[in-house]
């Protein structure tokens, strides 16, 4: 039963062959006998699902059904949920109990959803395997050696571990795409200023972006209809009419022109991922696409870029945890100061603290025109390499990762190697673009992901090219050997 | 690049988190290797590249000196460490 995707659940749902309680149940029956080993959920909400899934039961049967109006799902622990710990799988926050409700939270909740409870991440989402969170990292259901990519990884995990049929994720830097591609998944990040970011835990503010993970494209485009639109409590929302996803999977995509970067096909792809994405750019082809090479000749510095910005804007947001208000505060303190140092010296992991000190000393006198504005200034650059090739394409297609999932503890010890594996997800964040990623291909048994790339709020196209290819394949409907 | 023990200090200093001294060796090493591969941006010329905040290019939006949101003081407070009054109470900083 598990196995269902939303838009299944909905069906069932509307010809009563069960009710929204009883397919809560059997999700939260799975985590309870199969999340320890896993480790995706950090706080699971049982009682509170199933009184919101008797409620969806009640408005369906008085007619009163929102879109997703009983669909169980799980939020990714960097969302603010009302009465309910939002821990960031962070020691900083794992006291922490969010007063109030992310827009995202919100806006599904409308819409209907059951929430099953809040999945693990990397800890403040400061990573690609998982490894960093403070509840321990999390593991890939299609091996259980190997991380399930990171940040998002307890989404990634809960779903193709059949523990749920979606989650939420966040993107900074691949965080949604990573895992997905990892998980044999399909996640969506969404254009910058399109998912609302208030009461999402800020990493890198011009960077975060909220969205959908799940198994098909067609219900990235159910969750994202719910999640989508401007929020005036986010100053970088951006005001701009959000289209019906739904209906445009069926949008006519003959002569679309796919562009295929000459750059992400380079020493550091596993000739196995490289050939399984020259196959599904067949499957475009037979669809009556057009591919074509382009060229982003600032690729290489994507990586170097994104380690000033999102560390600079890391050292500044997380400042906020300081043990004064909430959260985690040392015992004992002996003055303010220590209250301070002491504080985020025991708060933080070792991650997050390397990434405050890079930050600090990017934005620090003498250096910030050397690194800060340095990287404000290739950011450009990147951007500007996207709009020339958005000149002569409509999307973008390549891999979402140079290499399969890797091994729990393999890079773990080496930043920049880890660093090295968002290559090609990284871009596509300091750029502001959207970005879909979804199965394509399997290499020794482990899931593989296609990257599109879309032209600012064109999440439409995006969601139509993976639905439509996933008409034409079925590598999004493999399980795992560890699901339920 | 790489940065010295003071130079660590000095980055705690600024961020306010206490390191200890045994674990410095490790964090120069590691911020050295971060450093190192950054450096890779001083190679491009970026003179007249105009620095980008925002992948629009947004300006912040303002809204009208009003009154929009109601006081949450008691709610918020519930999950402080420790408040007195309707205050947020730290060790004492003046004599």
């Amino acid at each position: 039963m598990p196995k269902h995707t939303i838009a299944d659940i909905l069906r069932g749902l509307e010809a009563k062959t069960f009710s929204s309680e009883e397919i809560t149940q059997q999700y939260l029956d799975a985590i309870a006998k199969h999340d320890s080993k896993f480790n995706s959920f950090i706080t699971v909400t049982g009682e509170q699902a199933l009184s919101q899934a008797r409620a969806a039961d009640t408005a369906r049967q008085k007619g009163a059904a929102g879109a997703l109006c009983g669909v169980p799902i799980a939020h990714k622990d960097i969302f603010c949920t009302e009465g309910v710990r939002t821990s960031c799988a962070s020691k900083m926050l794992d006291n922490f109990i969010a007063p109030y409700n992310a827009t995202v939270v919100d806006r599904l909740a409308s819409a209907g959803v059951v929430t099953l409870g809040k999945t693990n991440l990397d800890e403040f989402a400061m990573g690609s395997s998982n490894e960093t969170s403070f509840y321990g990292p999390v593991r890939n259901p299609w091996n259980t050696d190997c991380v399930p990519g990171g940040s998002s990884g307890g989404s990634a995990a809960a779903i193709a571990a059949g523990m749920a049929p979606a989650a939420t994720g966040t993107d900074t830097g691949g965080s949604i795409r990573q895992p997905a591609a990892l998980c044999g998944l399909t996640g969506l990040k969404p254009t910058y200023g399109r998912v609302s970011r208030y009461g999402m835990i800020a990493f890198a503010s011009s960077l975060d972006q909220g969205g959908p993970m799940a198994k098909t494209a067609e219900d990235n485009a159910l969750l994202l209809q719910a999640m989508a639109g401007f929020d005036h409590r986010d100053s970088t929302s951006m005001n701009v009419a959000v289209p019906d996803y739904v209906a445009g999977l069926s949008k006519d995509l003959s002569g679309l022109k796919i562009g295929v970067p000459k750059e992400y096909f380079s020493d550091g792809l596993a000739p196995d991922i490289a050939a399984a994405i020259e196959a599904s750019l067949d499957v475009y082809r037979k669809m009556g696409a057009e591919i074509k090479t382009i060229s982003l000749p600032h690729t290489h510095l994507a990586v170097p870029c994104y380690y000033i910005i999102a560390p600079a804007e890391a050292s500044t947001n997380l400042s906020r945890f300081d043990g004064v208000r909430y959260g985690y505060r040392c015992e004992n303190p002996k003055d303010l100061d220590d209250l301070y140092t002491r504080t985020r010296a025991e708060g933080f992991g070792a991650e997050v603290k390397r990434r405050i000190l890079i930050g600090t000393y990017a934005l620090s006198s003498g250096f910030y025109d050397a690194y800060y504005r340095k990287a404000q200034q290739i950011r450009r650059l990147i951007k500007q390499d996207f709009d020339e090739a958005f000149k002569s394409v409509d999307i973008i297609a390549g891999p979402t990762t140079p290499n399969p999932a890797f091994a729990l503890g393999e890079k773990v010890s080496d930043p920049v190697t880890m660093y090295l594996e968002d290559i090609y997800t990284i871009a596509v964040n300091l750029a502001g673009l959207p970005a879909i990623s979804l199965p394509a291909g399997f290499t020794q048994g482990k899931p593989i992901g296609l990257q599109l790339i879309g032209r600012d709020f064109d999440e439409t196209t995006l969601l139509a090219a993976a639905h439509q290819y996933q008409q034409r394949s079925d590598w999004h409907q493999q399980a795992a050997p560890g699901s339920v | 690049m790489s940065l010295d023990q003071n130079d660590i200090a000095k980055l705690a200093r600024l961020a306010r988190i206490n390191i200890a001294e045994t674990e410095t060796a490790e964090l120069s090493e590691r911020i050295g290797d971060i450093l190192n591969m950054v450096d890779a941006m001083q190679a491009v010329d970026t003179a007249n590249v105009v620095a980008m905040a925002n992948p629009h290019d947004a300006i912040q939006r303002l809204r009208a000196d009003e009154v929009t949101e109601s006081n949450h003081r008691e709610k918020f407070q519930q999950i402080a460490p420790q408040t007195a009054d309707g205050l947020y109470l730290v060790p004492q900083v003046i004599e």
